[in-house]
């Protein structure tokens, strides 16, 4: 820390006008983003942090599957950038139309320009609207992808309200890489609790263009347990890569998701395959299969100095790409910002993830994993650590995994927003 | 000085072996240092399930914050070798060296214990109180509050995560001392079920 900061910090006033404070500019207010405008805030007093989000209260895409069968009121997933303002971050609601990496320049709606000494970019995903024939965003109005959270979530959680008891929910599964791996299963899973206990002539029809799936085998064993799976009488039916899962068109008049043959349902959730978030794209800092690639050890872009990449958006394989991955990436992005703008070495990164998924109120599974760097200067796993719960895990193990599964929401979002 | 000291003809070139061994020692911790992330990042990837530097805000996982150095390394420890029961721990404690457990211990260690406030039963947490006195205060002083070197703060630990622990202790699944054994027994001898809770309650309502 600069003696000025230490002054800054005595005189408890972080937020200084001084004109050779360093600038730190984040484009995108989600998990990533709002951690790293947190961290680099406790990691430097100094420094000058201003975030850009247009949403002003964010919906974490974690947990909405519960506002889907009204377990969970969509309030209780919401965030508001007010505890960051109070740390003397400058929070600003608009959307960015340019980053400038040559001037180092950050242009917003309003006309607006912010210069950079780093800029950390963490726009989640967009979605790729030519993989399915006829699934535009228009048609997302009718058959939501419900894979930002939001409104699109309500959207969702109202068509199946709205559905009789004995009809047929269609879930379409994304190619990898995407958003939360184990999210469509989790959320056929407790749409099948939901239908069990409300609606239980119904019936679930995962379309799913993969051989396999995150969490597979935990899924399905669950299944089993508790939806009748691989019996004549299951509530879901999985339709893999093998048995021409793929969906290659939608017809939202018929509602039909077409694959080989056509699969006919009373709601129908799309979640299409995906892409770096659209400021990325823009800035050309994503590679050809439409990601950001980065230095493993720092996450600043391949392609553009200066320009971080932090979060679903950014290539940080074997990493998932989940709201865990996401935070823990951007502490180490923050300390790596922090140690150049001091002249220090970059800080050798450790990182974690860990993703729980809830099969039913009682049924908990997770995935955890540590991660560090290879001798190539790539993440790799820490070998023997992390995997999936046991799959004899017994009930009280996995009713444990429910409480700590709600701790880990607590917890991380507290260490995001609070 | 109580004693002359004999004189020894090989005193130099024992303390030269002394240094080189000291260098041999300091060049190694450097090196492994060098190739060990800082005390601070190894803790900030625990603090998505266990709060902003180790307090968390429930419901369940427990807080690490002001722990004692020896009891982190030796939970971490047991973690990694499989000899607790936990849901996810072992899987994660698995991914760190004892090097790192030891940094994150000291990181811990020193971070202050932000107790947020968690429902509990009045009536049950005053006769909780008693029962610590009478069973537990010995080895977790100051009414669970003190950082023992061989056991946990349990003042003002999120109630669900030491009733898991309690169960974990009586149905045998984890392993216990015999001071820690001949209490436990002695507490269910005299107090039944309803004394274990009472003490989960007496914890919850410290903060």
């Amino acid at each position: 820390m600069s003696s000025s900061a230490i002054a800054a910090s005595a005189m408890g006033f972080p937020m200084l006008s001084l004109g050779a404070s360093k600038r730190v500019v984040i484009v995108g207010g989600g998990i990533a983003g709002a951690t790293a405008a947190k961290y680099l805030r406790l990691m430097d007093v100094n420094i000058d942090i201003t975030l850009i989000e247009p949403k002003k209260t964010y919906t974490t895409c974690f947990l909405s599957n519960e506002v889907l069968w009204e377990h969970r009121n969509i309030n209780t997933i919401q965030f508001s950038y007010d505890a960051l303002k109070k740390r003397g971050i400058n929070v600003i609601h608009d959307v960015v139309t340019k980053i400038d990496p040559d001037t180092r320049q950050v242009t917003i709606n309003s006309g607006t320009q912010l210069k950079y000494d780093a800029c950390v970019v963490s726009p989640g995903i967009s979605f790729d609207w030519d993989a399915i024939e006829n699934y535009t965003p228009a048609v997302s109005q009718l058959l939501p992808h419900a894979y930002q959270a939001g409104p699109q979530t309500l959207l969702l959680r109202d068509q199946l309200k709205a559905m009789k008891n004995g009809g047929t929910f269609i879930l379409v599964a994304p190619q990898n890489p995407f958003r939360c791996p184990p999210g469509p299963y989790e959320r056929a899973s407790q749409i099948a609790w939901y239908f069990k206990n409300h609606k239980p002539k119904s019936k679930i029809i995962i379309l799913d263009p993969k051989p396999k799936f995150s969490k597979m085998k935990l899924f399905t064993s669950g299944w089993e347990k508790h939806y009748g799976y691989n019996t004549s009488n299951s509530m879901i039916e999985w339709v893999g890569e093998t048995d021409g899962g793929e969906v290659t068109r939608v017809d939202a008049k018929k509602m039909l998701a077409i694959t080989t043959s056509p699969y006919k349902g009373d709601v129908i959730n799309v979640i299409p395959p995906q892409k770096a978030g659209k400021i990325a794209i823009q800035t050309e800092l994503v590679d050809e299969g439409g990601w950001c690639p980065i230095n493993h050890r720092t996450f600043e872009s391949r392609i553009h100095k200066d320009i971080y990449v932090i979060g679903d958006a950014t290539i940080a394989a074997p990493m998932p790409k989940s709201g865990y991955a996401a935070n823990s990436q951007a502490k180490v992005c923050a300390a790596a910002i922090i140690a150049k703008f001091n002249g220090e070495p970059e800080p050798l990164p450790s990182l974690v993830n860990t993703c729980y998924s809830l099969i039913t109120p009682d049924h908990g599974i997770s995935v955890a994993m540590v991660y560090k760097l290879g001798p190539k200067g790539k993440i790799q796993k820490v070998k023997g650590a992390g995997g999936l719960t046991p799959i004899d895990a017994s009930d009280e193990m996995r009713k444990r995994e429910v409480a700590y599964a709600y701790s880990w929401f607590k917890n991380i979002t507290h260490d995001i927003f609070a | 000085m109580l004693k002359q000291q004999t004189p020894n003809p090989n005193h130099d070139r024992m303390l030269g072996i002394v240094a080189i061994a000291l260098l041999t020692i300091n060049v190694l911790t450097n090196s492994a240092l060098a190739e060990t992330p800082s005390a601070s990042m190894l803790a900030n990837t625990c603090a998505g399930c266990h709060g902003t530097f180790g307090s968390s805000v429930g419901p369940a996982s427990p807080t690490i914050a002001g722990m004692s150095r020896d009891y982190f390394v030796e939970t971490m420890l047991a973690y990694k070798e499989a000899q607790r029961p936990s849901t996810i721990m072992t899987r994660i404690a698995k991914g760190y060296t004892q090097q790192e457990i030891e940094l994150m211990a000291d990181f811990f260690s020193k971070q202050k214990i932000i107790r947020f406030t968690q429902d509990y039963d009045v009536k049950q947490a005053k006769r909780g109180k008693k029962l610590h006195k009478k069973y537990c205060n010995k080895c977790h002083e100051e009414d669970g509050g003190y950082a023992e070197d061989d056991a946990g703060i349990l003042a003002g630990q999120w109630a669900p995560f030491v009733r898991f622990t309690l169960t974990d202790f009586l149905t045998g699944d984890r392993p216990m001392g015999a001071k820690k054994k001949q209490q436990l027994d002695k507490l269910i001898e005299q107090q039944g079920d309803p004394g274990v809770e009472q003490l989960i309650q007496f914890y919850a309502s410290q903060n």
